[in-house]
């Protein structure tokens, strides 16, 4: 056991991947030599080799058909986007092509990708490097989005990613790569895919997010306890398709919600989490579903991000409206 | 056959159009007449009618209703049947949705052709053995995939090829270029097929660029390239062939655009080629017919007859009655079966809805 940052909890993952399974291969721009722009994949090329750890040219889609060709011929591919503002130029190989291969082969095929990609805000990043596009992503049919909020998530959802016969695209939020470190068992461990995680204990509110936001949400129920609200923290985890049973079970325990992302109010996963739970929870609710999210806007300037990421104080006035009510 | 200089085509292509049969039926190139047995020159032609005839039945399946969607390929069976005749059963086929007669060819049933058209999820349910992709409806993204398929290839150590098609209208497309390129930044053992047939839908090839061939875009990725007469079914396996050899030697990539024309339109789907084509020219490509010059040349072989063709053809239509009955006896597909399909551990939420798609599909 030992405190790490989530990007050594990444590196942690695909290392032991790539020595488990010599199907595995981790490829993208810059992922080789360089070991990757934020230092993921550091050491890799250098431990298992260039013919399973390797640099691409420069295109996006030329990188995912590269994966979806891979698999065809039984291998296992681990392919990084570099950041995730760029997917635009993949998006075809993604939804069109990868997403689609076992359905349209009516289940005789499989495609078992793992994309890796960075995103997130916080950091001060140039422009399309920061956006929160998962709900792109997650409006395609038969892709499974990740997104670990802590290391130790992180850890063992990349693995169990890896090990799915199914794609899955992982989204690691910049925000949370180094800025805390956590407990995280040095052995090979997984986390089940589909399945959302209770990181706070609560009864009278559920407070229900992802990503960097989950970090957001239990800094605020923790200056929400001061003041004798006893919030719940739930974190997706996997953000499509969703853990309907832990959500809906979660909302009708304490009767109130709240719904937290960083993305813009239209786009993210929590329009689809209010829509379910008004769909089978509503009777349970004591008040309104309540959102945080960032407003309507292209994702800002960097030096704007203060003044426009959702933040703790949005949180904490967001579920004392719900709690009020 | 005289080897072709890879090579020095990679970067200083010569584009000589490479032929083998006149019209005539005459052998014009000796040097590049591939080594093919007499069988092997039958069983070629037969492939070249059996396509001619399944297409014109198609087209009339389709018109009737009983089949959907269909590319015509009527005018371009030297180029697809030429090309896939090079190819070996264990190389991996991506072709676009223009290329169904090499996938059948490849191992594919013709019903499952069939289903194809139609729109039922069977026909894309491949036996394990079958080296191959659906047909592409996307243009370009055949040729990226290639490229990953053909490192999957290098990557296994095995002594084969991927091989991909699009047309000329597809050589504009982005994913065309970084396919190409991928596979020859990586050395892949690729073969890249252009079928150039003068039109993309309504649009020239003229318009698509002002490269003078298509084929010279190999340039750019730096792999070398060939032009070849697509209405001459021995060129272009002759072209084929060595490319096939070329790559699985590791030397990487080839690109060999043909030189066809399509004489139907575009699909079924509402196209008229008459806004946009002459009957002069129509007429011009006629003359050129692959069937024509490789059935000329196969009879003063007296390898070939009309007796042959006649009981070929019986033989052809027997076929594609039984493979019609296959389809029409397919089961009526179900929502809860796609659901099924999309992942192979299925999520919680899918198992909801597949849950709620049985009760419905029960009452």
């Amino acid at each position: 056991m030992a405190k790490i940052t989530m990007i050594k909890a990444v590196t942690d993952a695909l290392d032991e991947e790539l020595a488990r399974d010599e199907k595995v291969l981790v490829f993208g721009e810059d992922v080789g030599n360089n070991g990757g722009v934020f230092r993921a994949t550091e050491g890799l090329q250098a431990k298992y080799g260039d013919k399973r750890v390797f640099d691409t040219p420069l295109a996006e889609s030329g990188i995912i058909g590269l994966a979806n060709g891979l698999a065809t011929q039984g291998w296992r591919p681990v392919p990084e986007i570099q950041f995730m503002g760029f997917i635009m130029e993949a998006i075809d190989e993604i939804a069109g092509q990868m997403a689609r291969q076992r359905f349209r082969h009516a289940g005789s095929r499989k495609a078992p990708i793992t994309i890796r990609s960075p995103f997130g805000g916080g950091v001060h990043a140039i422009e399309l490097h920061s956006d929160n596009l998962e709900g792109l992503v997650a409006q395609v049919p038969g892709l499974r989005v990740v997104i670990p909020s802590d290391p130790y998530d992180a850890k063992g959802l990349l693995a169990s990613s890896i090990r799915s016969d199914d794609p899955v695209f992982f989204l690691e939020h910049m925000r949370v790569y180094r800025s805390f470190r956590q407990e995280v068992p040095d052995e090979s461990y997984t986390v089940p895919l589909d399945k959302a995680a209770v990181k706070r204990e609560g009864s009278d509110v559920t407070i229900i997010s992802y990503g960097y936001m989950v970090r957001e949400s239990l800094n605020a129920a923790e200056d929400l306890a001061k003041e004798g609200i006893n919030a719940e923290v739930l974190d997706l985890r996997t953000v499509s398709p969703l853990d309907e049973e832990t959500i809906l079970n979660e909302v009708k325990k304490t009767g109130r919600v709240v719904l937290v992302q960083e993305a813009q109010k239209q786009a993210g996963v929590m329009g689809s989490v209010a829509a379910l739970i008004a769909e089978d929870a509503i009777l349970s609710l004591e008040a309104p579903i309540a959102r945080v999210s960032a407003p309507d806007t292209p994702y800002p300037c960097s030096d704007a991000e203060g003044a426009w990421l959702p933040n703790k104080d949005d949180i904490i006035a967001a579920v004392k409206k719900t709690v009020n009510f | 056959m005289k080897k072709l200089d890879f090579e020095s085509l990679k970067h200083n292509p010569e584009y000589e159009v490479l032929q083998v049969l006149g019209t005539d039926g005459k052998v014009v190139n000796e040097d590049l007449m591939p080594d093919l047995t007499d069988d092997q020159l039958v069983d070629l032609f037969k492939q070249m009618i059996w396509s001619r005839l399944v297409g014109d039945q198609t087209a009339k399946l389709s018109r009737q209703g009983r089949l959907g969607f269909f590319a015509p390929t009527a005018g371009e069976e030297a180029s697809q049947m030429g090309s896939n005749f090079a190819m070996t059963k264990d190389d991996f086929l991506l072709g676009a949705y223009r290329d169904v007669p090499q996938l059948i060819k490849h191992g594919l049933s013709l019903a499952k052709g069939f289903m194809w058209s139609k729109g039922h999820y069977n026909a894309n349910d491949y036996p394990e053995e079958l080296n191959a992709l659906p047909p592409q409806i996307i243009i370009g993204a055949q040729y990226v995939q290639t490229a990953g398929v053909a490192l999957g290839i290098k990557l296994n150590g095995d002594k084969k090829v991927a091989y991909t098609y699009t047309g000329d209208g597809g050589t504009s497309q982005g994913d065309f270029y970084e396919g190409i390129n991928f596979a020859g930044a990586y050395q892949a053992p690729a073969v890249f097929f252009v079928q150039n047939n003068g039109y993309a839908i309504s649009v020239p090839r003229k318009l698509q660029t002002a490269a003078p061939t298509l084929a010279q875009k190999g340039v750019a990725a730096g792999i070398p390239s060939i032009v070849v007469d697509g209405m001459d079914a021995l060129a272009v396996y002759a072209a084929a062939k060595q490319a096939r050899d070329y790559a699985v030697e590791g030397n990487g990539p080839v690109i060999i655009e043909t030189l066809t024309y399509r004489y139907g339109p575009h699909t079924l789907s509402g196209d008229d080629p008459t806004r946009y084509r002459t009957k002069e020219e129509e007429d011009e490509w006629h003359a050129k017919d692959p069937l024509v010059r490789m059935r000329k040349f196969l009879t003063d072989k007296g390898l070939w007859d009309d007796a042959k063709e006649e009981a070929y053809n019986a033989e052809v239509a027997k076929e594609i009655d039984d493979a019609i009955k296959e389809v029409e006896s397919q089961p009526a597909q179900k929502a809860s079966d796609f659901l099924k399909f999309e992942f192979v551990d299925t999520p919680g939420a899918i198992q909801r809805e597949i849950d709620e798609y049985k009760e419905k599909e029960a009452k």
